[in-house]
């Protein structure tokens, strides 16, 4: 632990960093399972987040709103993220195709 | 439910749905017209803690939008599925996701709590992209991928900007965050992420780049689902956020950023329209024309509001803004269901094709006629109405430099227009061999048509549902009283 920085603001500036690496691995990665990837990790960045945000209020126990919507999201992002993962499996079944620039 | 179905139950059951949430969304709109303003919190708790629901002018106006819109779609897609064509790939599956989309779309409509929120576009997201894919084919797959990498990163943005609100506020219903919202720097960043992601799922230039292509891939009803009604529900939610959540916060700046934005989508939506060649993907970058034209409201009501809520051009540009709305709406499904209907009996949706097709469909020729009056805004129509407003605003506010993007994205709308009327309009000595349509939908898109040009008539009706606890209204409200 360095001195002065609370392991959730950690967690904050970690979230950040997360945040926009993922945003670029979404836009400069072609592959698709590369971008469902970034998109993954982008959830978890938001996430993580919200879970530091549970510390914030100086309170005896972690704030529980912040962990209800956490997994709420969550449940969203693995169907989202299975959706996307099966679309990608069809299209390269049916194009062989695995990235938006290959002309079937 | 419906999934419960067996398939052969499942088109009567749906649009008996759908004719009852219409008619609740309805009778809604009636009680907030009549009653003023409905809140109502579910399982008894009160904010901050409880989720509540919201309905205010501006809800209903766009749920009986969906309403209407909705219903009319719902009876052409039970022809349009019906036919042995368009059997392929999952089409068994319309029904349940459709209503699980409408039922998305109302909730967002009547949320007051920004979690809630984002639960229901992310429903709403996924929705939409199983409806893209629903046929199967392959450029409906790889469109409908685009989009929903688009959607979950649109979002993901605009959780982020939920945490970040949480953690400065620690509350989530949209009237306690405005009230205890005050400027500062993690708000500004949580507003950009929020905007930003909508902006996307909104599909405004430059972050279109998914929706041609997603929605000139879709099957015909669900095509019009989405340009009519999906992107208005990110538009409405970013509208939503504007006036009532960062009313005091935004700056000159950000609403002039989010004009530019959209008078550039005016220019380069209407012009790609102007170049394709295949009927779908012209209306498909009309749509993100038009939604251009939705836009040019944030720079005339941020700078009314910095002026004094009293400024004279602001219910112009308010009013406009959302009539611009519903017009596209309405306008867009029928447009979108009429070229449907030619692409069904043409077997081709080049533009060339729909040669002389005016003594032969002319009931579909003219509802594409009506809709497309409505998108140039020519009087009478309710894009007449929504124009002429915007342009109002923008001379008495001083704002003259997007008037001439409003005037040249008419220019060019009419241009795409009339080529696809001219060559309907075009006699042919080649005998043309059509399939038979079924009656219902070319009855469907030409009410949609009508709608969009009547809605020019009625718009004392939806000027009272609107001035229902205006926001406007509101702010100056709170500024005098202490609050509602």
């Amino acid at each position: 632990m360095i001195a002065g920085i609370e392991t959730h603001q950690i967690y904050a500036v970690t979230a950040g960093l997360l945040f926009c690496m993922s945003l670029g691995g979404l836009f400069l990665c072609g592959h698709f399972f590369k971008k469902i990837i970034a998109t993954k990790i982008l959830g978890t960045a938001v996430f993580l987040l919200f879970i530091s945000l549970g510390k914030r209020n100086a309170m005896e126990f972690a704030d529980p709103v912040p962990q209800a919507m956490v997994i709420t999201g969550i449940v969203v992002a693995v169907s989202a993220g299975a959706f996307a993962l099966a679309l990608a499996r069809r299209i390269w079944r049916e194009t062989g195709q695995s990235t938006f620039e290959d002309k079937p | 439910m419906c999934f419960l179905l067996p398939a052969r139950l499942r088109a009567p059951t749906g649009l008996a749905v759908a004719a009852v949430t219409a008619a609740a969304a309805v009778a809604l709109a009636w009680q907030v017209a009549v009653d003023g303003m409905i809140r109502h919190n579910l399982g008894g708790w009160d904010a901050p803690l409880g989720i509540g629901l919201y309905a205010d002018g501006l809800s209903c106006v766009f749920l009986v939008l969906t309403g209407v819109v909705g219903l009319l779609v719902s009876v052409y897609a039970r022809s349009f599925f019906s036919l042995p064509e368009e059997q392929e790939g999952a089409t068994k599956l319309f029904w349940p996701l459709w209503l699980i989309l409408w039922g998305a779309l109302n909730g967002m409509f009547l949320s007051a709590d920004l979690f809630n929120l984002y639960v229901t576009i992310e429903v709403v997201g996924l929705a939409a992209v199983a409806l893209t894919v629903l046929s199967g084919r392959p450029p409906a797959l790889v469109a409908g991928l685009r989009y929903l990498l688009a959607a979950i990163a649109g979002s993901m943005a605009y959780l982020m900007g939920v945490a970040l609100i949480y953690g400065s506020v620690s509350a989530l219903d949209l009237q306690v965050v405005a009230q205890s919202i005050e400027g500062g720097s993690s708000l500004r960043v949580a507003f950009g992420l929020m905007i930003a992601g909508l902006l996307v799922k909104t599909a405004v230039f430059p972050l279109h780049f998914w929706l041609p292509s997603a929605h000139s891939s879709a099957q015909a009803p669900v095509s019009a689902i989405l340009s009519a009604l999906v992107v208005k529900a990110s538009f409405y939610l970013i509208l939503r956020l504007w006036v009532d959540v960062f009313d005091g916060s935004v700056t000159v700046a950000a609403g002039q950023a989010l004009g530019a934005l959209g008078a550039a989508a005016v220019l380069w939506g209407s012009y790609q329209a102007l170049r394709q060649r295949r009927l779908k993907l012209m209306v498909a970058h009309s749509t993100v024309g038009q939604i251009g034209y939705m836009f040019l409201l944030f720079p005339l009501i941020t700078l009314a509001h910095q002026g004094g809520a009293d400024a004279p051009w602001l219910i112009h540009a308010w009013t406009g803004g959302i009539y611009q709305a519903l017009a596209h709406g309405l306008a867009k499904a029928a447009m979108f269901l009429a070229v449907g209907v030619f692409v069904l009996a043409v077997g081709s949706d080049d533009r060339e094709a729909t040669v002389d097709l005016v003594g032969r469909l002319p009931m579909t020729t003219f509802a594409l006629a009506l809709a497309g009056v409505s998108l140039i805004g020519l009087p009478p129509s309710g894009g007449f109405v929504a124009k002429w407003m915007l342009l109002k605003a923008t001379f008495t506010s001083g704002q003259w430099w997007w008037a001439p993007v409003i005037l040249i994205g008419s220019f060019l709308t009419a241009g795409y227009v009339f080529m696809v009327l001219r060559q309907a309009f075009a006699p042919t000595k080649t005998p043309i061999q059509l399939k038979p349509v079924p009656r219902a939908m070319e009855v469907t898109a030409l009410l949609l048509g009508a709608a969009a040009i009547l809605i020019g008539f009625r718009a004392e009706e939806v000027l009272f549902l609107l001035d229902v606890e205006a926001p406007f209204q509101e702010a100056v409200e709170a500024e005098e009283g202490g609050g509602l």
